[in-house]
């Protein structure tokens, strides 16, 4: 606004309304409101509106078919005294953990192998791919067959190679249940991190490797003090999103083994739905639900705090 | 320190030939500036010599040891590259340090050695900050002090001066003679500007298409251009060259296409009417009244000197004098080539008559 004293207050106030619209026009930050806001419109229409219904539902007694009324914290304290409800979050915290080792594990090892020249790169980089491109549903029903009590193919090529005698109940002993399904989420889930982190390996200059050779590091050390530190970003990134993904994943285990065998491999999200929906008390699951959410805040906080202490990164890149 | 002997080197990408046996003796102590256009080898043989690169054929080697099969780390060379390379989550001191690190040396001699390395480049108060946190300049003394550090018998340089803007280069060329008059360390290094190679150099390497064209010291190549190629590669602006026939029958000077006569002091023996090029540097035409005619095309003042650029016929010739002289484009003036500063080469093959 101007800071000049002017005799005639009238026009002056004109000239300000007039300032204010066409400040208004030419202002960046009104303009973007405007593009953001059928995303935001979308986005608290399908998430944060369902989020808070699902949180609110959760105070409540609410049945399919029967509105439900506000019990306070009632449906956490029949979960607290709930056995199976803790037993999903220990399949939970443990199908996550050991899925998301294994999978940062085998996908970085292949991303380091996909970053060297080989023949065929593009072809094999794609075909890493198909996991990750498959419908979940489909990959399942197929690992469903292959996990299968009578039809196995991995029963029948290890009876066949006269390394066991009968068929692995895969999908009906609870130790070999959970392996399998740990399995075939690593299947679907190491796509997404080999080629997240190798696409964070090509950002790394060729240039540093050659200096680090020069300075007499090994194939190791080159790895240890160039490639890993310079990927750390990116691995917080990969890990939380992966972490987050396996932590609510529903579609497989529910296709493989709809949580059991006797609840073995049931998950918060399966034991939720089965709770909340196939039986019909969808406060009980809205409750089982929500107590998902310290986890995922937890997991996103260590990757958030993770990320943040690397000062490095900051600064700016030009000349 | 140690000398190096680069012995008919060659080096093919797949059926690519790109070096043609290059021949490059470096004695020990000495500051040898590899020079060419873009793709003409000059960083593929410093790759090479730094084992960044397999050697195809010929031999390297540096004291009296080949190293064609022995690792890059067993070479004891350090290589400033034209990015710097940096490890940009590594403090300055912490990029300095790093090659003492991985061979085990204790802490104390990391830092008193670091410390000694940032002195003589002035990097001490920086040896906290991370690469993104410096200058261009900055940069490239941290990426010098990280070779200077490891204290080698090679120093390599692969355009290290490319990234700086034209004032800083200045500054950074000093700094790097300077250091190398110091440090006395055997130093090769690349570049595509022959200002760089002049200024710096014991030693040049014209390098082109994959052979020496010729080395020595930066005056013997301004002076006696073995070839055309030198004589246009060396010298800023570039030698004048005058398509002409020579003409040996009792006088003898260079006679254009369009007769204008181009004096010589010498000629070859028996070389009446040979088709040749003739080679004037700008600084060697002065302003007379019997000179050749030419017009003025563009005048540039650079203020020490002005730059005249002049067609004769269908040639363009740029003449640079250190007087002021009042000319103005489109004038006819009288340009009279130096005799005794005139090249003449081989119309054919380029070679130095």
């Amino acid at each position: 606004m101007s800071t000049v004293q002017t005799s005639m207050p009238a026009q002056t106030a004109a000239a300000g309304e007039q300032s204010l619209w066409s400040r208004l026009r030419a202002s960046r930050n009104w303009a973007a409101l405007w593009f953001m806001l059928p995303a935001a419109a979308f986005l608290i229409l399908f998430l944060a509106y369902p989020l808070g219904l699902g949180i609110w539902m959760s105070f409540t007694d609410e049945r399919i078919g029967r509105a439900g009324v506000f019990i306070g914290l009632e449906n956490y304290l029949w979960l607290w005294d709930d056995a199976i409800f803790w037993l999903s979050v220990f399949n939970t915290i443990l199908y996550t953990l050991i899925a998301s080792v294994i999978k940062f594990a085998i996908g970085l090892y292949l991303a380091l192998l996909l970053n060297r020249h080989m023949p065929f790169k593009a072809m094999i980089r794609s075909i890493v791919l198909i996991p990750f491109i498959v419908p979940t549903v489909l990959s399942a029903i197929a690992f469903w067959w292959i996990y299968d009590a009578q039809f196995s193919i991995i029963s029948w090529s290890l009876i066949k190679l006269g390394l066991i005698e009968h068929n692995i109940n895969f999908l009906g002993d609870s130790t070999w249940a959970r392996a399998s399904v740990i399995f075939a989420n690593v299947w679907r889930g190491v796509p997404f991190v080999a080629i997240t982190l190798l696409a964070g390996l090509q950002t790394v200059s060729p240039s540093l490797y050659e200096a680090a050779t020069l300075d007499g590091a090994t194939n190791w050390q080159r790895f240890r003090y160039i490639t890993y530190p310079l990927l750390t970003p990116i691995i917080a990134v990969v890990m939380t999103f992966s972490v987050l993904f396996t932590f609510t994943d529903f579609q497989l285990i529910w296709a493989l083994t709809r949580g059991g065998p006797v609840n073995a491999t049931h998950l918060m999200a399966t034991l939720s739905y089965q709770r909340g929906i196939i039986s019909g008390r969808l406060g009980e699951g809205a409750a089982i639900a929500t107590a998902m959410i310290p986890f995922l805040l937890a997991a996103i906080a260590i990757s958030w705090f993770g990320m943040q202490r690397r000062k490095w990164q900051q600064g700016s890149n030009n000349d | 320190m140690a000398s190096v002997q680069i012995s008919d080197v060659r080096k093919s990408f797949g059926g690519f030939e790109v070096l043609h046996g290059v021949t490059v003796p470096i004695e020990d102590g000495a500051f040898v500036v590899l020079v060419g256009p873009s793709g003409c080898g000059k960083s593929t043989l410093l790759r090479m010599l730094a084992g960044l690169e397999n050697i195809t054929s010929g031999t390297i080697s540096i004291g009296n040891r080949v190293v064609n099969n022995v690792q890059p780390k067993e070479r004891d060379i350090a290589m400033v590259f034209q990015n710097y390379a940096l490890y940009p989550h590594m403090t300055v001191a912490q990029n300095m340090g790093f090659s003492l690190k991985l061979r085990n040396a204790n802490q104390q001699d990391i830092t008193s050695r670091v410390k000694k390395a940032a002195e003589i480049l002035a990097l001490t108060p920086l040896l906290e900050r991370f690469p993104r946190q410096l200058s261009g300049g900055q940069r490239q003394r941290v990426a010098m002090g990280r070779a200077i550090v490891r204290d080698p018998q090679v120093f390599l340089f692969d355009e290290p001066l490319s990234n700086l803007d034209a004032k800083l280069r200045v500054a950074m060329r000093t700094e790097i003679k300077e250091l190398h008059q110091r440090l006395k360390t055997t130093t090769v290094y690349v570049t595509h500007d022959q200002i760089e190679a002049m200024t710096m150099a014991d030693k040049i390497v014209v390098m082109h298409d994959g052979i020496v064209e010729q080395m020595g010291s930066p005056l013997e190549l301004y002076d006696k251009p073995d070839n055309q190629f030198v004589a246009g590669f060396i010298g800023s602006p570039a030698m004048n060259f005058l398509n002409g026939h020579l003409k040996a029958n009792g006088q003898v000077y260079v006679e254009t296409e369009e007769g204008a006569r181009l004096p010589l002091a010498t000629a070859p023996t028996a070389s009446d009417g040979k088709p040749v090029v003739y080679g004037i540097r700008p600084e060697h035409l002065d302003l007379a009244s019997d000179g050749i005619e030419a017009e003025v095309i563009v005048v540039e003042p650079t203020g020490s000197e002005t730059q005249i650029v002049a067609r004769i016929g269908k040639q363009d010739i740029i003449a640079v004098f250190r007087e002021r002289h009042d000319v103005k484009p489109g004038e006819r003036i009288h340009l009279r080539p130096r005799a005794s500063s005139a090249h003449l080469f081989d119309k054919d093959t380029g070679h130095r008559l």
